[in-house]
């Protein structure tokens, strides 16, 4: 339960209203619900990562206070851990593609974290080799590192997924966004063991071509977190596609999501037209605020105006 | 027929085209075609005559390693996309 009284910000990390969307789902006999993790204190599923990660390296006595911390982020990592950081007492700096959208290194600065901006061209494979690098070099740096660390997809077993699992008494589709591939992973890991038949389904974004500019194939990039075995469906959403499901949440539900909110939104319709009955739950990352700079809400060509920017 | 979407990185290998066709009733089918009229995009798309490991492939948009691998079906006028892996957006 969420408290009404908490002694700090990070106490009331997790535990986000799960609410029915019923004039999004395809037909009367899907049951189609959405985890709004926009509600966190930064406003972002990131913030659970955060806490978990900086509070894992604490225990483990790797992280020593006062230690500088570094992390490559499209956005909503870093905010959360300039939330952290600041509670904790650590100085942050994020690597961050110089193509999101200036909510994100505006609000970072609010927070008093410092920014390192990879090339726009390279998107988020530049932050992380950009971070890796500078981490190699200067080991002064504490790293947390989301795509690699264990306490990311700990953060929604233990959160998230048990949070969803007390909720519902019976899911069939899990939905989120790919990005480090945490939230798949631990929450559907989680809901598994509550639900074997759980069909556990990423919703993964078609970037523009200008940023996906990487050298080779060969410099393609897997999280360790991620493992695709695990999941049982993996659907390509485009922007124009995830605006499409912003648009249609805040239409008919009242929802202000993000980006990836729309392509999570725009996955779970697919796959429960798929299904003759059931429930769908769809992990809705963050809200819409830090989106609203962004040219794409009156533009003609929606792709054409998202097209240079990482957006999830 | 199967149209398939080429990322910019393998845009060199082609001539600069951003989309080719291939023919082919499996994935497997399509891609051996589609590098036997391009030789250069061999050694990027395959590693020991597997799909790389930094290669995605969508069909339908949906990947292939979720379907059934490089024995998914592609039917005619089927899209392909390919796409490098990248790190999400987090």
């Amino acid at each position: 339960m969420r408290r009404t009284l908490a002694p700090s910000l990070l106490d009331l990390v997790g535990s986000t209203p799960l609410v029915e969307l019923p004039r999004l789902s395809p037909k009367p006999s899907v049951r189609l619900y959405a985890k709004l993790e926009g509600q966190n204190p930064t406003g972002s599923l990131k913030d659970r990562v955060a806490k978990a990660m900086i509070a894992s390296a604490e225990a483990s006595g790797e992280l020593e206070p006062g230690r500088r911390l570094l992390e490559p982020t499209s956005g909503n990592t870093g905010i959360s851990l300039a939330l952290v950081a600041k509670l904790r007492g650590y100085p942050l700096t994020c690597v961050m593609p110089a193509s999101v959208t200036e909510e994100r290194p505006r609000l970072l600065q609010l927070y008093g974290a410092e920014i390192v901006e990879s090339p726009a061209e390279e998107g988020s494979n530049g932050a992380v080799r950009l971070a890796l690098e500078l981490a190699e070099r200067d080991p002064g740096w504490f790293m947390p590192f989301q795509y690699a660390n264990e306490a990311n997809p700990r953060a929604h077993y233990e959160g998230t997924g048990a949070e969803i699992a007390a909720d519902l008494e019976r899911v069939d589709v899990l939905v989120a966004g790919l990005g480090t591939g945490g939230t798949l992973m631990g929450a559907g890991e989680r809901l598994r063991e509550s639900f074997p038949e759980l069909v556990v389904a990423a919703a993964e974004p078609l970037p523009g071509d200008e940023v996906m500019g990487l050298r080779s194939l060969s410099d393609g990039y897997v999280p360790p977190v991620l493992d695709v075995s695990k999941l049982d469906r993996k659907l390509l959403v485009s922007n124009e596609e995830s605006v499409a499901g912003v648009r249609l949440l805040l239409e008919r539900e009242g929802v202000f999501g993000g980006v990836s909110s729309g392509a999570v939104v725009h996955a779970a319709r697919r796959l429960a037209d798929e299904l003759d009955e059931g429930v769908v739950v769809c992990v809705l990352a963050d809200g819409g605020w830090k989106y609203l700079s962004a040219g794409f809400w009156d533009a003609d060509d929606v792709d054409a105006a998202m097209e240079r920017s990482v957006w999830w | 027929m199967a149209a398939i979407r080429i990322p910019p990185t393998l845009r060199a290998e082609v001539g600069g085209v951003r989309q080719l066709e291939a023919h082919g009733e499996t994935v497997a089918d399509v891609l051996d075609d589609l590098v036997e009229r391009h030789p250069a995009l061999g050694p990027q798309l395959l590693a020991d005559g597997e799909l790389a490991p930094f290669v995605n492939v969508f069909v339908g948009g949906e990947d292939i390693r979720t379907l059934d691998g490089t024995e998914t079906a592609v039917r005619n006028g089927d899209s392909l996309i390919l796409l490098p892996a990248m790190a999400g957006g987090a």
